[in-house]
């Protein structure tokens, strides 16, 4: 059958695209548009690896299909840094080493970003449980946790 | 000629601080390239067919439909693939034997466990690969098959490999079994020993198999061309590894391959190993387009390797005083559908931490339908250490004594013979275990349902060979290449020591991996071996590159090389010569390279010796639902000996990743196997890993004894943190519930049950 | 495989028909992704129903609360009246998954999907939520506990889809918790879930209750012996040890990767208990 046509909003960018109905958001953002940042770790939403923002809502992209983003707002890691500008979560996850081999980063950002755009003064508790659906095998999730919360602090003072 | 180097009086500049990594922004901004990252133009999708049944004779492959389906360009199944001959390596932190790799990689006459490779495809899509598979008609005479390792030990076991007669005892047996081969280490006569003990403790012991479970599934590009050259893109521990396993796999030239490594998403052990590359090679040969494999989750639980889990017997013996007089243990370990389990560390590791004159550890690698394990950091040391560890807590309970003064009485130091041969050079372990009693985590008061337990591990570490190039940019920046893949931070390390050794700023290093045609052999990342020999390669090369520097500024200055030293990254005319010349640095040099004999560099090819073994003493305080065996780890802290914390903020990340896989290994993880023999749970949903709220923040405690090895002392640190925390989180669930738990995981079902008993 | 996104439950209803045994609903496809991914499910009709203004809508009148089966579980916790008046109902739909499953999983999956071990459809049961289905032949109103017959299968027909849940308005001296009970903190599948929702009188003393279990039996429980164990009692030990004994003595589980049925018997038990005794606190506080 026909590719769906879609047209759709990419970190504040209009994009369009042709997909079949199989493919999920996550196939369409690494095999259409050559986006590569979000990761495919397990396909079946148990890791956040290639986490996103729909419409201000985070989600696994590889839990969303393609067709679905119609008309919709999409965020992922590629629209983080703003120009030069890393993000202060992004700045932070440097400082504090909270990344090893880095392949689950993009998601973590992804995802605490979501979480400072709704409570920008969480408690350690409410950091764990916001990102208990990001794995991360390497680092145990301390310096993860400490980054997020440093990066809060900071972007409070800041506004 | 003899280097010149003189390091600033007092603190090194670089070495110690936490700078930030030279890959990190292209980690946070998602331009990092992981192994499924890569493509290339008419690139095909590669899939692999797997076995469904545990066990099962191939009575034939039928290949035609899949092969007359449009899109699909190669079917390729055993018999595709040369025929390998036994050959044994010790290679990495295991044995390897081709043979079994090979069949490991494609099954050729049986397969051996559900998710075995039977055949692959490539094609035009992922849909068609998908459809391809299907169509690829396999008959199968299923056999009995065994999971476990008791059972496969049992004389009318089913029988995986007909040529497969048991090493290492006597007399030679005269029928296949399932028992590969036993080993023994130790010295003395346990039984003397244990006649001089005044309490004993003897435990039956059981770990289950468990998965590195690198966020990053298996991911290959292979490319080959109609003159036969051969490109690979990997994600693996070893770019060399890769290219070594499939020019010996495939009965290719080496020199015709050149791998490129991709950033790698995790590994510990796992991706030391090559299972797809081979494949995605010779499917790409017959078709001479590029061809890609992705596994998914399901296909990295099925069929990549895990741990082995381990059936152990523990008995050591103690006098009334504290002192351990005789051990005694023996380990049967499943190493999954070909021999090669980690029963050589294993049985070298079980005692490591502890002097003892009457001990012996005898190892058993037995094979089951199961795939086929690989390392897993510190490999065989966890489900060794385990009962040993457990072992002397409950030992120390029975004395009455103070569960780290028992391990200080009997812990290992500088100049005692270890248990598995040699004498111990400088090590910390004493220092580990006299900071967890000084930490105030060790006095905390518990409240109800809650306990404390405490917890040793060793790691040998490695060292090995490495390569590395330091090449002076003409503006005084440097390029610092090596030939070990970065899984954790090591670029960060490795320019830090290379920073300190020239005496120029960190910011002025790019480090970069070179790819198997870029730089010479080195060998895979493991072993807790970067940091200090890739690490030493690195200090070496900068240091050629200083004599280097050093001749140009005598050219120069027209002074004999010997009178000029080189002091935080400047070049000096030594004191006759002082009033004459002013001091050069390395960009004044750089800048003038053209003119005194072309590019500076500095370039070594070492083979690193004198690894320092790493200690690690652990605190674990937990909380127990007495109503559902449920166990919360309240507070947790990892102290370690690192010789020398170059990046003190990924040495710590070293020990909390470590310490989570402990935890994970201790509490949850597991495989669960059907009836049939097949995998129930190849997926993160029901294989359980620690997710963030399950954990506390995981305090670390990093105490130097620095290793005489190296010049900045370094040791490995990457392995040594996953030892502790089985024993540590088993011994802190006795302390909250009375109970001992020697089965792991300590899931809540059985938590729950030995509270009920 | 097509896939479809109608904006009115009549096009849905229509959709669904046409389709017949190879449509699907997609509402959060949490469940139905994955499902297809691994061979599970292979719908070649798909029906998206968020576009559907009714399913995506939490209304509140006088009666109660009318909660659109498409409404994702991020979308219900910023409800505050719904939270405050039926906090078991909305945690027991906050515990599934992760983040980024709350924004997407819905209600109406949780239940259609079919698995004995949803965690909201103990809560909704105990709450005496009602489903509203849609389907050729109309509309129909059904007690949630009616909706699954076994593991993956409902009793909605042809063409039938579930368009949103009715819930009363909590009436004073009542509350409602559910509590389930995983080896980690999160991203399980329940083991064992438990709803209870009561109502007390100004001396204590309880005056009705419905207990819900989860994952212990083919399908979600209502278990009257449980409930009847805390009517007339101040949920005292006693009380609660009964109605502990007969949530224990309702269960027929089995033995497989996430529990044993052991385990599952005893711990049905003891969550009853503890879920009893927060449902009985919020009551209380709920004057």
């Amino acid at each position: 059958m026909s590719k769906h046509h879609i047209s759709t909003s990419i970190n504040g960018e209009s994009r369009e695209f042709l997909c079949e109905t199989r493919q999920t958001l996550l196939d369409v953002l690494r095999d259409e548009l050559g986006m590569i940042g979000s990761k495919e770790g397990c396909s079946s939403g148990d890791c956040g690896a290639c986490s996103v923002e729909v419409d201000g809502r985070l989600v696994c992209s590889c839990l969303v299909l393609g067709v679905e983003v119609d008309g919709k707002e999409i965020s992922t890691i590629e629209g983080m840094a703003d120009g030069e500008n890393l993000h202060p979560l992004q700045t932070k996850f440097l400082e504090h080493a909270a990344l090893q081999c880095g392949v689950c980063t993009p998601g973590f950002l992804v995802a605490a970003k979501s979480l400072l755009d709704r409570n920008p003064n969480p408690t350690e508790t409410e950091v764990r449980y916001w990102l208990a659906g990001n794995l991360c095998r390497c680092t145990g999730y301390d310096k993860i946790v400490r980054a997020v919360m440093d990066a809060a602090d900071e972007m409070r003072s800041a506004s | 000629m003899d280097t010149k180097v003189k390091q600033s009086q007092g603190k090194l500049k670089w070495v110690g601080t936490r700078q930030v990594r030279p890959d990190g922004v292209d980690k946070v901004t998602g331009r990092a390239r992981f192994g499924a990252d890569y493509s290339l133009p008419g690139m095909l999708v590669g899939k692999v067919l797997r076995s469904p049944h545990a066990h099962a004779r191939i009575i034939s492959i039928d290949k035609s439909k899949a092969e007359a389906l449009d899109g699909v360009k190669a079917v390729v199944s055993g018999e595709d693939f040369p025929d390998i001959a036994k050959e044994e390596a010790f290679i990495g932190e295991g044995p390897i034997n081709f043979r079994y790799m090979a069949h490991n990689m494609m099954a050729r006459d049986k397969a051996l466990y559900d998710g075995h490779a039977v055949a692959a495809v490539a094609a035009t899509s992922e849909e068609i690969a998908q459809k391809a598979l299907a169509l690829i008609d396999v008959q199968y005479e299923v056999l009995p098959h065994v999971i476990d390792v008791r059972d496969a030990m049992k004389p009318d076991a089913p029988i995986l490999h007909d040529d497969l007669f048991t090493e290492g005892v006597t007399p030679e047996p005269t029928r296949a079994s399932n028992i590969a081969k036993q080993v023994e280490f130790g010295r003395g006569d346990p039984d003397a020993g244990f006649a001089k003990a005044d309490v004993i403790v003897e435990r039956d012991y059981s770990t289950q198999p468990v998965h590195q479970a690198y966020i990053e599934p298996h991911a290959t590009l292979a490319s080959v061309d109609e003159e036969g050259k051969c490109q690979v893109w990997a994600s693996s521990q070893g770019h060399f590894m890769v290219r070594a396993y499939c020019a010996k796999l495939l009965g290719l030239d080496l020199a015709n391959i050149k791998v490129t490594p991709t950033e790698i998403g995790g590994g510990f052990g796992g991706k030391t190993l090559v299972y797809i590359e081979p494949v995605a090679l010779l499917l790409s040969r017959r078709c001479s387009r590029p061809v890609k494999i992705v596994m998914d989750r399901e296909e990295v639980f099925r069929s990549t390797g895990p741990a082995p889990g381990s059936h152990s017997t523990v008995k050591i013996g103690a006098t009334k005083d504290g002192k351990i007089v005789a051990g005694y243990a023996e380990m049967r370990l499943q190493a999954g559908a070909y021999p090669g389990s980690q029963i050589g560390p294993a049985g070298m590791t079980a005692f490591a931490p502890y002097e003892i004159e009457d001990v012996k550890a005898v190892g058993i690698d037995v094979v089951v339908n199961r795939p086929k394990v690989a390392a897993y950091r510190a490999p065989g040391a966890p489900l060794a250490e385990f009962p040993v560890e457990s072992a002397i807590d409950e030992l120390a309970d029975k004395l009455g004594m103070d569960p780290i003064e028992f391990r200080l009485k009997n812990a290992v130091k500088e100049g005692t013979q270890s248990c598995y041969g040699p004498v111990f050079q400088k090590i910390g372990f004493i220092e580990t275990l006299e900071a967890v009693k000084n930490h105030d985590h060790y006095q905390t008061k518990l409240g109800p349902n809650q306990g404390r337990g405490v917890a040793s591990g060793f790691w040998f570490n490695i060292g090995g060979e490495s390569t590395a190039t330091v090449n002076v940019n003409e503006d005084g920046s440097v390029v610092l290449i090596v030939g070990s893949p970065d899984i954790g931070g090591s670029r960060a390390s490795l320019a830090l020591m290379c920073a300190e050794t020239l005496g120029i700023d960190y910011k002025q290093v790019r480090p970069l991996i070179g790819d198997t045609d870029a730089i010479g052999y080195t060998f895979l990342t493991g072993g807790s071996r970067v940091t200090f020999a890739t690490g030493l390669a690195a200090i070496e090369a900068a240091k050629n590159c200083i004599d280097d520097l050093r001749k140009r500024a005598a050219i120069l200055w027209d002074i004999d090389v010997s009178n000029v030293e080189w002091r935080d990254g400047v070049a000096h005319p030594v004191d006759a010569y002082s009033d004459e010349h002013e001091p050069m640095t390395l960009k004044q040099l750089a800048a003038q390279s053209a003119k005194t004999g072309g590019p500076i560099t500095g370039h070594i090819a070492l083979n690193a010796e004198g690894a320092g073994p790493g200690f690690g003493s652990h605190v674990c305080d937990v909380e127990v639902d007495p109503e559902t065996g449920r166990v919360e780890i309240l507070r947790y802290t990892a102290v370690q000996d690192a010789g020398r914390a170059i990046h003190p903020s990924y040495v710590e990340g070293q020990i909390q990743g470590g310490v989570a896989q402990g935890i994970g290994w201790a509490l949850n993880e597991e495989y669960i196997y059907n009836a049939e023999g097949r995998l129930d749970n190849p997926g993160f949903l029901d294989y359980r890993v620690p997710v963030c709220s399950d954990l506390p923040m995981i305090d670390t405690v990093i105490v130097e004894v620095e290793n005489p090895n190296h010049p900045y002392g370094v040791r490995g640190v990457g392995e040594v943190p996953i030892v502790p925390p089985l024993a540590a989180v088993a011994n802190a669930i006795e302390a909250a519930t009375g109970k001992r738990l020697a089965d792991l995981p300590m899931s809540p079902p059985k938590v729950l049950a030995a509270i009920d008993e | 495989m097509n896939y479809q996104s109608p904006e009115t439950v009549d096009d849905a209803v229509a959709a669904l028909s046409a389709a017949g045994a190879a449509g699907r609903v997609l509402a959060g496809g949490t469940d139905l992704l994955v499902q297809m991914r691994s061979g599970r499910r292979s719908p070649e009709h798909i029906v998206d129903v968020k576009n559907i203004p009714e399913m995506r809508s939490v209304t509140m009148t006088a009666d109660g609360f009318r909660i659109g089966a498409a409404v994702a579980g991020a979308e219900l916790g910023e409800q505050a009246q719904v939270i405050a008046e039926w906090p078991g109902v909305v945690e027991a739909f906050e515990l599934i998954g992760s983040t980024q499953i709350q924004g997407r999983a819905t209600l109406g999956g949780n239940l259609c999907n079919g698995s004995p071990a949803a965690d909201s459809v103990p809560a909704m049961i105990a709450a005496g939520t009602i489903a509203v289905i849609a389907g050729p032949g109309g509309r129909r109103e059904v007690p949630v506990e009616e909706i699954m017959t076994a593991p993956g299968q409902t009793s909605l027909g042809d063409g039938e889809l579930v368009v949103e849940f009715m819930l009363p308005r909590r009436a004073p001296l009542s509350g409602d918790a559910y509590l389930r009970f995983i080896p980690r903190t999160e991203m399980d599948i329940a083991v064992v879930g438990a709803g209870v929702n009561l109502t007390v009188d100004s001396a204590g003393v309880c005056q009705s209750a419905r207990v819900g279990l989860g994952a212990v039996a083919p399908t979600p429980l209502l278990v009257a012996d449980a409930a009847a164990a805390l009517v007339g009692s101040t949920l005292d030990d006693d009380a609660l040890n009964k109605a502990a004994a007969a949530a224990s003595a309702a269960c027929n589980p089995i033995n497989d990767k996430r529990g044993t049925v052991e385990y599952r018997v005893k711990v049905a038990g003891v969550l009853t208990r503890r879920a009893a005794k927060i449902a009985y606190d919020r009551a209380r506080a709920h004057a």
